[in-house]
């Protein structure tokens, strides 16, 4: 069994990542993963850039409609996720719009961060 | 140093999107390539003193292009910047579509990147407005009435989502086309729209807005010749434009289109406009734009405003209401019925809208036509609850006379029995 662990939290309040707090945010990060690693239980994960980076895909109509902005819902909550590889934001739409999720519920597009 | 002259000012709006767009498309970053423009508009301020160069907009690519590379040197992000730029192949000036081909393609796709339906809307036009139409983010912020924080803010922000998100800077296949163009003809139409109502005669960069609309309008017809809704949006807004000058009194007050001083109409322009409306319409594919636009060729050719084809208005907005339903098509289209078939008929469908209660214009057309059938004790009621609900000053002096005349016309009319 695999469970998709989402993290939450307060972007405006997260530490610029070059400095001292940001640093110490960045080991934790990398200790944890060294654990779950190790323990063998790590199947993957990613750190997204913040919402205002995000676009919302939905199918209305038979029709695709793109929004800007994170999907904001309080009456959906979180589903699941793919992580695609996609050369631009176009293809990672076009994508999204054959969820099949995306007729009756909406897919949040975030760009993942290069961490490499 | 003296103030750039006027002339080497002219010279960087009317180079601004080409460069720009070149740039961008060389170093894959709208804000590298706008701080290297800028960098280059400085050193051609120094190095343009005697003489503008023949081709200013080479000069400016050129320089830009070398000081987008110092940048670089000094950044931190060098050797992947350099990647990108190696992996997309960086434009030569010229190649074997010959150099303005290349440049102006360059400026289709930035329209389009502009105008990417992942961007908010209000950051779409802002961001079309600056890039493609050159207008510094103070000119913007005031245009669209925004503190200048604001719009930076929102600039930056939009820019900051092409390049995380990796917003493609390209003219999108034709499956996506009609709708991505679409997107890009409602940022044009907004940008527009802006300018018109900017009634105040003081507020020039508000009212250069129609022209730069038109110009991008007129960029995008060039590059993606004969599609019939851009003909449209192009047609509308020339027809527009040809009627301004009658739209304002000599106080700057509103002139409605019933009491306009045709002769100040440019009938030139007018019959331009319906030139190109018509060879849209031939294509066989009308649009929400092109039936807009036949509405004002109809009100533009009309030799007085009896002379009007209600009958024809009527149905053009009963097509216009099937491709783009909305509450306001539904009043217009009341109004032009109103006007073929007589009061009761338009009043009829007025009555069917309910999402207008709080649009002074629903409530003053409604108003009108209630007068009509005689109705007066209604059309007072009516014309108050406009009152209430408009804002602006030219518009409330019009309606308390409209008020004053229904009362007393109803006087009369109860003296004279």
């Amino acid at each position: 069994m695999k469970y998709a662990l989402l993290i939450y939290n307060n972007e405006a309040a997260r530490p610029d990542p070059a400095s001292p707090q940001g640093q110490a945010v960045y080991e934790a990060y990398a200790a944890f993963t060294e654990e779950i690693t190790a323990a063998d239980v790590n199947r993957g994960g990613e750190a997204l850039h913040d919402t205002t980076t995000a676009t919302t895909v939905r199918i209305r109509d038979e029709e695709l409609v793109v929004t800007d902005g994170p999907f904001a819902e309080t009456k959906e909550q979180l589903g699941g996720f793919y992580l695609v590889e996609a050369p631009d934001l176009d293809r990672a739409i076009a994508i999204a719009g054959k969820i099949p999720g995306a007729k009756y519920g909406s897919i949040e597009v975030r760009p993942v961060i290069d961490l490499g | 140093m003296t103030e750039p002259s006027a002339a080497i000012e002219a010279v960087f709006r009317e180079e601004h999107g080409l460069v720009l767009s070149n740039l961008i498309r060389t170093f894959g970053d709208i804000e590298l390539a706008e701080d290297a423009l800028q960098d280059a508009c400085l050193a051609a301020l120094v190095a343009w003193v005697d003489e503008i160069p023949r081709r200013p907009g080479a000069w400016l690519t050129v320089t830009a292009r070398r000081k987008a590379i110092d940048r670089l040197r000094r950044s931190a992000t060098l050797r992947r910047k350099y990647e990108t730029i190696a992996a997309g192949q960086p434009a030569a000036i010229t190649d074997d579509r010959g150099p303005d081909t290349v440049l102006i393609d360059d400026r289709l796709r930035l329209i389009f990147t502009c105008c990417h339906p992942a961007l908010s809307p209000d950051a779409r036009v802002a961001l079309t407005a600056k890039t493609v139409g050159g207008l510094t983010t103070a000119e913007v912020a005031r245009a669209f009435l925004v503190p200048e924080p604001t719009m930076a803010q929102r600039l930056v922000r939009a820019k900051r989502k092409i390049r995380t998100a990796n917003i493609p800077y390209a003219v999108p296949d034709d499956t996506d086309l009609p709708e991505r163009l679409s997107a890009v003809l409602a940022v044009i139409y907004v940008i527009y729209t802006e300018g018109h109502n900017a009634t105040s005669g003081a507020d020039v960069v508000r009212a250069e807005l129609t022209a730069e609309a038109i110009r991008l309008a007129t960029i995008v017809d060039q590059l993606l010749p004969n599609e019939p809704e851009v003909m449209g949006l192009l047609a509308l807004m020339h027809l527009q434009e040809a009627r301004r000058p009658a739209r304002t009194d000599d106080h700057g007050d509103l002139v409605l289109l019933p009491d306009q001083d045709r002769s100040r109409w440019d009938h030139a322009r007018i019959a331009d406009a319906v030139d190109l409306l018509d060879r849209a319409l031939r294509r066989g594919v009308p649009g929400p734009y092109q039936i807009q636009a036949a509405i004002n060729a109809i009100h533009a050719q009309a030799v007085d405003a009896a002379a009007t084809d209600w009958a024809q208005i009527a149905v053009l907005y009963t097509r216009l209401a099937h491709l783009t339903p909305s509450p306001v098509v539904e009043l217009n289209r009341a109004i032009a019925v109103a006007m073929a078939h007589g009061p009761a008929a338009g009043l009829r469908l007025i009555d069917a809208i309910d999402q207008l209660d709080r649009y002074p214009h629903y409530h003053s057309a409604r108003a009108a036509l209630l007068r009509d059938i005689g109705d007066d004790a209604a059309a007072v009621v009516a014309y108050r609850r406009a009152l209430d609900l408009t804002t602006s000053e030219p518009e409330r002096r019009f309606l308390a006379a409209r008020i004053a005349e229904v009362r007393s016309e109803g006087t009369a009319s109860r003296t004279s029995t």
